[in-house]
């Protein structure tokens, strides 16, 4: 018996009708220059960051590094502590908050999609209503300072983005694709509500979370907004914050001086500011082949209504 | 005892687990979503820090009535929904192409590898966009300068030019979301049945045929969602994308300047917090009143296209 081959049309092999030439051609020249725009602005900072200070302040940013040095990264490892601190602050409020979010949200859509709890819908709207209408910024920011007293408080920067009720609807479809009959088999078998969810229901979430704790650590270490609302004290900056600074203080000090007439010499400098950048973004870019088909996943499922 | 009570504790006795493993949900969205909501009142109130949201006084119609009569009002509302309005456009119709473009090609890693690239500005905070715009737009260092003038022409100080950043804003949200956009409608696209491109093909159906009668026609659905998903945030500024690609360049902001900009430099600078506050106010209450609106009208015409 021959080998039964899936029955499909390949496109490929039928002969192109010349539209469909050019269609082609339009379609692989726009993604190709798509994405080169979506790398340049990368490549401009990697070579950036490895160009001398000099050839920057005369020639400007360019595409492929010149005149190579490793002078920002070497100034930025002589007096690491501000960095290493800040990672650490980076690191603290994504370990922690990605994990108590995790666990607060997968909870709730479990309970939001057990069709014996009579208030789900309810509830399912009561938490749906907050992204529909909201406080605005000027209450938030009042009520957080004066009644819940989060000002430079490392809380302000992990409660806020702890529960998310776009994340809480992706769970809640991972959760319906586990087998109600599972469910209801276990508590024949006696076991307690808690056990089901944590022994039963939660080994079988498994790339559920996976998606939804990748958007939440995504979240947590691009959040520099918190960080500049509520944090005061240097040492407690998160990695995006104390970088922004950085390059408000640069920007800032580049642009008096230049009004000033005075040369732009001993300031901190162009390269610095993009080794910084690297240093910040370096952990996603490196983690990103590894887990984009999580976000492509939860993307997809938050995209069909339900 | 009222039913309703009465039902509760049923329910309670019965499912109590269930009710305190959403404890935490409730008390982080109370906490973080439902009480701010008091603040609201601040819109009508003088605020002073020492007596609080409930102690100040009340002022009636005065915040709105300066933040109308200013000019300001207006200028940050019309700002607001002329970039959302370009923004929506420019980027679902730039992640609609791609998505067509990505599906339609059948070359797996070229595919793969431009999907993945295309996708990675979604993940890098407006901190570093905000340093990707500087390094290309400032006028000592930057890379378009540093072309022009390799060029022999006159570099340009764009940070002094307002018209222009209409555009940049523009072009960098495009940028950052075509990605994440074209996933979805990538999702989309590829959940259409085969056999009904099978059959076009049998046909002899040309691919732009393809894609006018069977793309265009299945995505329907996704671009109408997408796009009232954006209308009921008509009013709200992408607050983190403005602020690193403009920041406080007070010359820009007749051009650039959105209702979450302006209540936030309102907001630290502590001026003008009532006009702030009737800012903040009036446009939590139009979103939703437009949300509101605008499901109700859809949900009239086509049930399926409802948002809830």
């Amino acid at each position: 018996m021959s080998k039964q081959e899936p029955k499909e049309i390949k496109l490929g092999k039928v002969r192109l009708s010349s539209s469909s030439k050019a269609f082609y051609t339009i379609a692989y020249l726009s993604l190709i220059l798509m994405a080169v725009l979506c790398v340049i602005p990368f490549v401009l900072l990697i070579s950036a960051s490895f160009t001398s200070e000099e050839y920057i302040r005369f020639h400007g940013y360019s595409i492929f590094p010149k005149d190579i040095s490793l002078e920002a990264y070497e100034m930025i490892f002589k007096s690491p502590l501000t960095i290493f601190r800040a990672y650490g602050v980076s690191i603290f409020i994504t370990v922690v908050g990605t994990l108590l979010g995790l666990l607060v949200i997968t909870m709730t859509a479990y309970v939001i999609s057990r069709k014996d709890f009579k208030y789900r819908n309810k509830l399912s709207f009561f938490f749906y209503f907050t992204t529909l209408f909201n406080g605005g910024m000027v209450s938030t920011y009042i009520y957080y300072i004066q009644y819940l007293h989060l000002k430079d408080s490392l809380l302000a920067l992990i409660f806020p983005g702890m529960f998310n009720v776009f994340y809480l609807l992706i769970m809640r479809s991972f959760v319906s694709s586990v087998p109600t009959a599972l469910i209801e088999s276990a508590k024949i078998d006696g076991a307690g509500e808690y056990r089901i969810f944590f022994q039963i229901v939660l080994p079988l979430l498994k790339s559920g979370m996976a998606t939804i704790g990748l958007f939440l650590a995504l979240g947590y270490w691009n959040d520099w907004y918190n960080a500049m609302l509520y944090m005061n004290t240097e040492s407690k900056y998160p990695l995006q914050y104390m970088m922004y600074n950085l390059l408000q203080k640069t920007q800032a000090l580049a642009q008096i001086a230049s009004k000033a007439g005075i040369p732009v010499t001993n300031m901190p400098s162009s390269s610095l500011k993009m080794a910084m950048a690297i240093i910040t973004t370096g952990p996603i870019i490196l983690v990103y082949p590894f887990v984009q088909k999580y976000f492509v996943k939860g993307i997809t499922i938050g995209s069909v209504k339900g | 005892m009222s039913v309703h009570l009465k039902n509760f504790l049923k329910e309670w006795k019965k499912n109590r687990p269930l009710f305190i493993m959403t404890i935490p949900a409730l008390f982080l969205i109370i906490v973080f979503a439902y009480l701010p909501m008091s603040g609201l009142i601040l819109a009508f109130k003088n605020y002073r820090y020492d007596l609080g949201v409930f102690g100040s006084a009340w002022n009636g119609l005065e915040n709105f009535r300066y933040l109308f009569s200013s000019g300001t009002g207006w200028l940050i509302t019309k700002n607001t929904c002329l970039y959302n309005i370009l923004n929506l456009l420019t980027s679902q119709l730039l992640a609609i192409v791609i998505a067509i473009f990505i599906t339609e090609i059948n070359q797996k890693v070229f595919k793969k590898i431009t999907q993945s690239v295309i996708f990675l500005p979604y993940f890098i905070s407006w901190v570093i966009v905000g340093t990707f715009v500087y390094a290309f737009f400032n006028y000592e260092t930057g890379f378009l300068n540093h072309i022009i003038t390799s060029f022999g022409g006159e570099g340009v100080n764009l940070y002094s030019m307002p018209g222009v950043w209409p555009y940049i804003i523009c072009a960098f949200n495009a940028w950052k979301w075509c990605g994440y956009n074209s996933v979805i409608y990538i999702a989309a696209i590829t959940g259409v049945d085969s056999e009904t491109y099978e059959a076009a093909a049998i046909d002899g159906a040309s691919i732009f045929q393809r894609i006018r009668y069977i793309t265009i026609p299945c995505i329907k659905p996704t671009v109408i969602t997408m796009i009232l998903l954006q209308v009921g945030r008509i009013l709200r500024g992408d607050f983190e994308m403005f602020y690193q690609i403009i920041g406080n360049n007070g010359q820009l902001f007749n051009a650039t300047d959105v209702i979450d900009t302006y209540v936030f430099r309102s907001l630290l600078q502590n001026s003008n917090l009532g006009m702030s506050a009737a800012a903040s106010f009036y446009q939590s209450l139009l979103c939703f009143i437009i949300i509101m609106i605008v499901n109700t009208v859809v949900k009239h015409i086509d049930e399926d296209y409802a948002l809830f």
